[in-house]
């Protein structure tokens, strides 16, 4: 890896902020150079949010992702909007139980995990993102639970350390899906 | 393992404030610089200091005004529309020689413009700041360990030149997080002996005023004022230069910009094309002296700014109109992407000086 430019987008409230957060904390603990940078309108929930994450073994120009080698889309506006801009060869994944539709283009890897359906069924409504952070995690085959730990005990704050595990069993969910 | 934290920009900066001995901050909510009160707010009152969300900006500025003149480290934080009503405090900290720290993350203008991140206040902070004959320190952060360092930077050149540093910040640097460490020894200590802190008896009435009714009086003040800017010119500017040595091409960019920037210079240079860029850290007091030296070397400068080329007066006063100077921008809270940067450089190269 030299550098990971990595987009996540889709509705505010989703956790997209938050997912980016955990991929950043992962790889500071892991001496990368790292930026995150949030983008978003005025309001708390709903509107569009979206995540610019950049990991990298050198330090970090330009912390906005335009043209990203992975995109997480979590939402129809999201996977429109961005499709277009991911470098061939890269990577999106799609939250299947939200688009529906399939990715047009042929030259990246799809990856279409029913995130959201995922997180209803098995009650932890509110961390699809995580589930997807999980399968991330398992692409590029860094899903260990020493960084894991580390990062999840960083990003979640101290009042809400006992929502950890439900945060892991999301990630196994997604590395499994 | 590293020492390392991510933060905000806004965070670091707040904490590297209270690093720095800021025990008071007064403010008043405004996107995109909320953070740094919410920071305060949750901060100072565990450790013994003010946080005051004012009635207004102008109310601000003013507590800033008060203590600044007892002699403590004070600072206030607003976006773009909050600092100009800030104008008018500025103006008087500057007359009654305060030093104070003021915080601007910029956003789109002019008028309430929009939240998104923007460097179209350069005119604002470095030439009119308020009313009257008077500078301010302008320090420009392009990272999350700059807009920590910077703000403890900006408190000593503020105490040591009795005058108000302003961190000229913009959305991105104040919304991004990057690892940043936080290590500054106990802050340094100031002659502060003007400062109204009770004379109890013992020595005369210290006053902190900015109303002299003597225009030979107001006249002295405006020169020996002027005098220490002019220290501040010769000793304080910062710059980085970036691939300098050889360059036929010099962008100019601070802030977010410059960050945008070195992508495009990274991309050109692998292309074979002699580009570099000088970065001002300072933009008052600018670094006229290494861009006069470039201009010998350089066919082209390019100013990549999100304002619509407000900088580029200055490059062009520092190179004495020697070379052409170009614009490379966006504005309303839109960002240049490198990709533009680049392609600005490559016609620039195509061009090679020709007007």
């Amino acid at each position: 890896m030299s550098t990971r430019q990595i987009l996540i987008a889709g509705f505010g409230g989703q956790g997209i902020l938050f997912a980016g957060k955990f991929l950043a904390y992962k790889g500071l603990m892991e001496d990368k150079q790292v930026s995150w940078l949030p983008s978003y309108g005025p309001e708390m929930r709903g509107g569009t949010a979206s995540c610019s994450v950049i990991i990298s073994d050198e330090p970090v120009g330009s912390p906005i992702v335009s043209t990203p080698d992975l995109l997480v889309a979590m939402n129809l506006p999201s996977l429109d909007k961005y499709e277009s801009s991911v470098v061939p060869g890269g990577t999106i994944i799609v939250d299947s139980t939200l688009i529906e539709r399939k990715v047009a283009r042929d030259d990246v890897n799809v990856v279409y995990i029913p995130a959201t359906g995922l997180a209803s069924e098995n009650g932890m409504p509110t961390l699809a993102n995580m589930i997807i952070v999980g399968k991330i995690l398992k692409l590029y085959d860094e899903f260990n639970m020493e960084g894991v730990n580390a990062a999840l005990g960083k990003v979640i704050s101290a009042r809400h350390q006992d929502m950890l595990q439900f945060n892991l069993k999301a990630m196994e969910l997604g590395a499994d899906a | 393992m590293t020492d390392k934290v991510l933060m905000k920009g806004n965070e670091a900066l707040a904490e590297a404030a209270i690093m720095a001995g800021c025990r008071h901050y007064f403010g008043y909510p405004i996107t995109p610089q909320t953070e740094v009160a919410a920071y305060m707010a949750k901060r100072m009152p565990k450790i013994g200091g003010t946080f005051l969300q004012a009635e207004s900006e102008i109310a601000a500025i003013n507590m800033v005004y008060g203590v600044a003149s007892a002699g403590f480290r004070v600072m206030t934080s607003s976006s773009s529309p909050g600092i100009a009503l800030k104008s008018e405090g500025l103006s008087y900290l500057a007359g009654a020689d305060l030093p104070a720290l003021v915080i601007n993350v910029q956003r789109g203008g002019p008028g309430l413009g929009g939240i998104q991140p923007s460097q179209s206040d350069y005119f604002q902070a470095t030439k009119a700041g308020g009313h009257g004959d008077f500078r301010m320190i302008v320090l420009a952060p392009a990272s999350v360990q700059e807009m920590a360092d910077l703000t403890v930077k900006g408190f000593d050149l503020a105490d040591k030149y009795r005058m108000t540093s302003m961190i000229l910040a913009d959305g991105t640097m104040g919304q991004m997080m990057e690892p940043v460490s936080l290590n500054y020894g106990e802050p340094t200590k100031y002659d502060k002996s003007w400062a109204v802190t009770g004379t109890e008896c013992a020595r005369p009435h210290n006053i902190v005023n900015s109303l002299f009714l003597q225009p030979d009086e107001l006249e002295k003040f405006n020169f020996i004022r002027y005098e220490r800017y002019k220290q501040i010119e010769e000793n304080e500017t910062m710059y980085e230069e970036y691939m300098m040595e050889d360059a036929e091409i010099c962008v100019v960019a601070f802030g977010i910009s410059a960050r945008v920037a070195k992508n495009a210079i990274v991309q050109a240079r692998a292309e074979g094309i002699k580009v570099g860029m000088i970065r001002p850290i300072t933009l008052w007091p600018f670094p006229k002296a290494p861009m006069l030296k470039a201009s010998e070397k350089v066919h082209t400068f390019i100013s990549v700014e999100m304002s619509m080329g407000q900088m580029i007066e200055d490059i062009e006063l520092a190179i004495r109109c020697r070379r052409p100077v170009k614009l490379c921008n966006r504005v309303g809270g839109m960002i240049p992407s490198p990709d533009q940067v680049y392609a600005s450089i490559v016609e620039t190269a195509k061009e090679g000086g020709a007007q």
